[in-house]
């Protein structure tokens, strides 16, 4: 549907509503929770293979963890979970994490070391899509009987090298860390697949819920697990319903049928901003709006070239404008909430100083190709660029094209200008930082398509080193001082442009409480949430 | 002198050996038709700018995990051989799985297709039961008022935005009136209540007597099948028409009136006798197209059907689920055109 079809259909349902009562409210039921969401990126449910973003919330309600962010309290970090302590080796390689007693699985099994050790390497051994983040840590299916090892009740991993802890611990947060009854699940093996068909469709957590079902592209549905070892969730049954189209979840959220409608563009959440019994939340994402300067073009290679892109984005007219409420300014590679992260926004629009840095530059006009994907917002973005560049003389033509088009490209090195998104894979500093600060070969020949710096040919001057340094540097503050230092070296030096950092907004019925989406760090929790 | 339909002559009975050839001779058309379609289907799924290795690793992976996966799914083949392989799976009965969510394509297509036949066939009821009556009457009274009325709601049902409409209708019978149901085949106090058996959530939950069920999707489903039927009503309506003027300033519908028939048996005994062969058409083409899924009704509606299905899948590079929903509504439509030859030769002796 098109920009004009989503505006008209907006100005339908607030012309509407206005003008008219709504008809006599439907409520869902006392104990149960029902979000409109689109679901449809869910390919599995199977925490060793499930990486999209509404498989990572309906898997953070199932499934527990060593570690885990407590949801009233993310800036605390990581928190004891399954693991009740843990203790780390004099070299650094190993943590030994102590089980907590007490904990049981939805079938009843008690949670034990053998769990934790068999999930971790079930994970490792499938190599499904999400193992890289603990097959970074030397991880493999070789070594895994010697890597991770059970003794008693406890559990002790170790790596190939030294990590900073709060590394390796925040990897084990994320969904890739769930926990996943050994027993069950290897009943439910077949053809030596670990289960991982069956768990595709099916729960074996120790988490508040169980999945009672998952229909693709309609519904999810989960129900109060009567093991779980903390206290029962009020609500006992979560629905969360694929509703595709924004003013339909609006429909359905001002009418009562949902409680909580996630999907809404910004002419919804202003029109359910106005509506009686709605509230609308914000919530900072992790996302990041970025666009990049290729290094092979030889006018952009120059270090003031580089800055005067930075001064040629109308950060503040995009953020109060086709922006409004959906990202927020923030110029940097981690984003706000993680550990690290730094709120120094130097770059405004400044034409000016823009045509001054590129005059010392010896550039008098440039013509650029800047390659996007077809969304909306990004389209938006370009074209706001093309505006405000042209006043310095650089000319850019924009090119729009599918995935296939402009990936194939950018991986390719061959686009002078990218604009797009990028997200974090795990809730730790290195997740960005070694892709966007970490390029230990530029050459061709090294093809580390997975590497942002890499992509655009930048050898990023000792950042490399800086990064690998931050990732085994185990005192905790040290290392955010030392994320904070590279990023700032970064905002001034690298090709890098990062203007923008998502913001969720949801739309609620007014007695939801204490529905916490997760914020840049983790997924949602249904289990705390009272009405 | 005696009124004669055109229809009505050269009765002929064919040879056994002749309907058995016919019988082989449309099972080989069926069966070219299928492999044509999909052939084109597959080379345009590998032609177009769409890449289901990076659906599947991502944008991030490295460039091994890239390839590794490129020469799992057989990319590095002709596309001649790559076509080779899938129709062998076919005849087998292996649409393969989803590519996304490594779901067999079939098992998928069996519990979205009964949503969208459910949904179609409602509609097209609604379409032909109240079209062709219109349609009639417009062409009776040709000229009047009442043609014009009905003229201009098929226009209005030509023209109309879906989308539109859909919303329309949803904040007006759901949302200001709360007469219907909303988005969604049932609310979630009766969802999983019902035992699947055909998928239909109207006929499983008669066959199990949960009527509040079945009230309950009534209330889902008649609003979007309304709107649906109102499209085909349209069409069906001014094609009705059409074929009526046609008949009606035919000589021997003059004779008929001459001879002192009522009006009644003139337009249904003889009239309307004479336009049911280009109706089945009509509404076989106006049924298959609702069965191929309205993938705007069933984004305004949330409702899962084929259509959405083929549509997210194309999106998201899923070749599999697009050549497995290709070949059931490419069959939808081959059966469809079976039926309508059948009927032909029901309505019209002449063709056997």
């Amino acid at each position: 549907m098109n920009t004009l079809s989503k505006l008209l259909s907006s100005g339908i349902i607030s012309l509407t509503t206005a003008l008219s009562p709504i008809a006599s409210l439907a409520a869902t039921p006392a104990d149960t929770l029902v979000v409109a969401n689109r679901i449809d990126d869910i390919i599995t449910i199977d925490p060793a293979e499930s990486f999209e973003f509404a498989g990572s919330d309906v898997s953070r309600n199932i499934y527990q963890k060593l570690v885990n962010f407590d949801p009233f309290n993310l800036d605390a970090g990581y928190q004891p979970e399954i693991a009740e302590s843990w203790t780390v080796s004099s070299d650094g390689r190993s943590i030994t994490f102590q089980i907590r007693d007490g904990l049981t699985f939805a079938s009843g099994n008690p949670v034990t070391a053998e769990d934790v050790a068999f999930s971790l390497r079930r994970a490792v051994a499938l190599e499904k899509t999400p193992s890289f983040i603990l097959t970074q840590f030397g991880f493999s299916a070789d070594n895994i009987k010697e890597t991770i090892t059970t003794d008693g009740n406890s559990v002790t991993i170790t790596t190939d090298k030294r990590y900073a802890t709060s590394f390796v611990l925040n990897c084990l947060t994320a969904t890739i860390g769930g926990i996943v009854d050994m027993k069950t699940v290897m009943a439910n093996e077949v053809n030596g697949d670990m289960g991982n068909e069956w768990l595709k469709t099916h729960s074996a957590g120790s988490g508040p819920y169980i999945l009672s079902s998952w229909k693709p592209n309609e519904s999810v549905v989960l129900t109060a697990n009567p093991n779980y070892a903390g206290s029962a969730p009020a609500m006992a049954r979560v629905v969360i319903r694929h509703v595709q189209e924004s003013a339909s979840q609006r429909l359905l959220l001002e009418r009562g049928d949902i409680d909580v409608a996630r999907n809404l563009n910004t002419e919804d959440i202003k029109g359910a901003r106005e509506a009686d019994g709605v509230i609308v939340e914000d919530e900072l994402r992790g996302r990041l709006m970025y666009f990049a300067l290729n290094q092979k073009h030889p006018d952009l290679a120059k270090p003031k070239v580089r800055q005067a892109m930075k001064y040629l984005v109308d950060y503040k007219g995009m953020e109060s404008s086709f922006l409004d409420g959906q990202y927020v300014i923030h110029q940097n590679f981690l984003p706000r909430t993680f550990l690290g992260a730094v709120d120094a926004n130097p770059f405004s629009l400044d034409i000016e100083k823009a045509k001054g840095l590129l005059a010392e530059a010896g550039v008098d006009s440039l013509e650029l190709e800047v390659g996007v994907r077809e969304a909306q917002e990004r389209i938006e973005i370009a074209q706001s660029l093309q505006n405000t560049f042209a006043q310095a003389g650089i000319k850019l033509n924009i090119t729009v094209g599918t995935a296939k088009q402009i990936l194939g490209r950018y991986r390719a090195r061959e686009l002078d200008v990218y604009l797009g998104a990028w997200g974090p894979d795990y809730p730790d500093p290195n997740t960005n930082a070694a892709t966007f600060a970490f390029n230990p070969d530029n050459s061709d020949a090294a093809n580390a398509t997975g590497i942002l710096a890499w992509r655009n040919s930048w050898d990023t001057g000792g950042l490399t080193e800086k990064t690998a340094a931050a990732v085994v540097e185990s005192d905790r503050n040290k290392r955010s001082e030392m994320y904070a230092d590279i990023q700032a070296i970064f905002r001034d030096t690298s090709p890098f442009a990062i203007m923008f950092q998502r913001i969720e907004q949801t739309a609620l019925r007014d007695n939801v409480e204490n529905l916490l989406l997760g914020g840049a760090t983790t997924a949602a929790s249904y289990w705390t949430v009272t009405k | 002198m005696a009124v004669t339909d055109p229809i009505s002559e050269g009765r002929l009975q064919a040879p056994f050996g002749q309907t058995i050839l016919r019988v082989i001779a449309t099972f080989g058309s069926i069966a070219v038709t299928m492999l044509g379609l999909l052939f084109v289907t597959f080379v345009i799924g590998r032609i177009m700018p769409i890449d289901p290795v990076l659906a599947i690793v991502g944008e991030r992976a490295p460039q091994a995990t890239y390839d590794a996966v490129y020469f799992d799914l057989g990319l590095d083949k002709p596309v001649i051989v790559q076509f080779g392989y899938y129709i062998w799976d076919v005849l087998q009965g292996d649409f393969g799985d989803s590519l996304l969510n490594a779901r067999p394509v079939s098992e998928d297509i069996a519990r979205v297709f009964p949503a969208t036949l459910e949904l179609a066939t409602l509609g097209i009821l609604f379409g032909i039961l109240i079209g062709t009556p219109l349609g009639v009457l417009s062409a009776v009274h040709q000229g009047s008022w009442i043609d014009q009325i009905v003229r201009f709601v098929a226009l209005i049902g030509y023209s109309m935005p879906i989308f539109w409409l859909g919303l329309m209708g949803l904040l007006i019978f759901y949302g200001l009136l709360g007469w219907v149901g909303g988005p969604g085949r049932l609310d979630i106090f009766f969802e999983d209540i019902v035992p699947t058996r055909t998928g239909m959530i109207l006929i499983d939950s008669a066959i199990s007597g949960h009527w509040d069920v079945f009230r309950n999707a009534f209330s889902h489903i008649i609003l979007p099948a309304s709107l649906l039927g109102y499209y085909s009503l349209a069409y069906i309506s001014r094609m009705t028409r059409s074929f009526m003027l046609e008949q009606l300033s035919s000589e021997y519908i003059l004779t008929a009136r001459v001879k002192g028939l009522s009006e009644r048996q003139v337009i249904w005994g003889h009239a309307f006798k004479n336009i049911r062969v280009q109706l089945v058409t009509v509404m076989a083409l106006s049924y298959a197209n609702l069965l191929e899924g309205s993938v705007l009704t069933e984004i305004i509606f949330s409702w899962p059907g084929i259509g959405s299905y083929v549509t997210t899948a194309l999106l998201s590079a899923d070749m599999n689920a697009v050549l497995g929903g290709t070949v059931v509504i490419g069959l939808i439509f081959v059966c469809l055109n079976v039926l309508s030859d059948l009927l032909y030769r029901i309505f019209d002796p002449r063709s056997k």
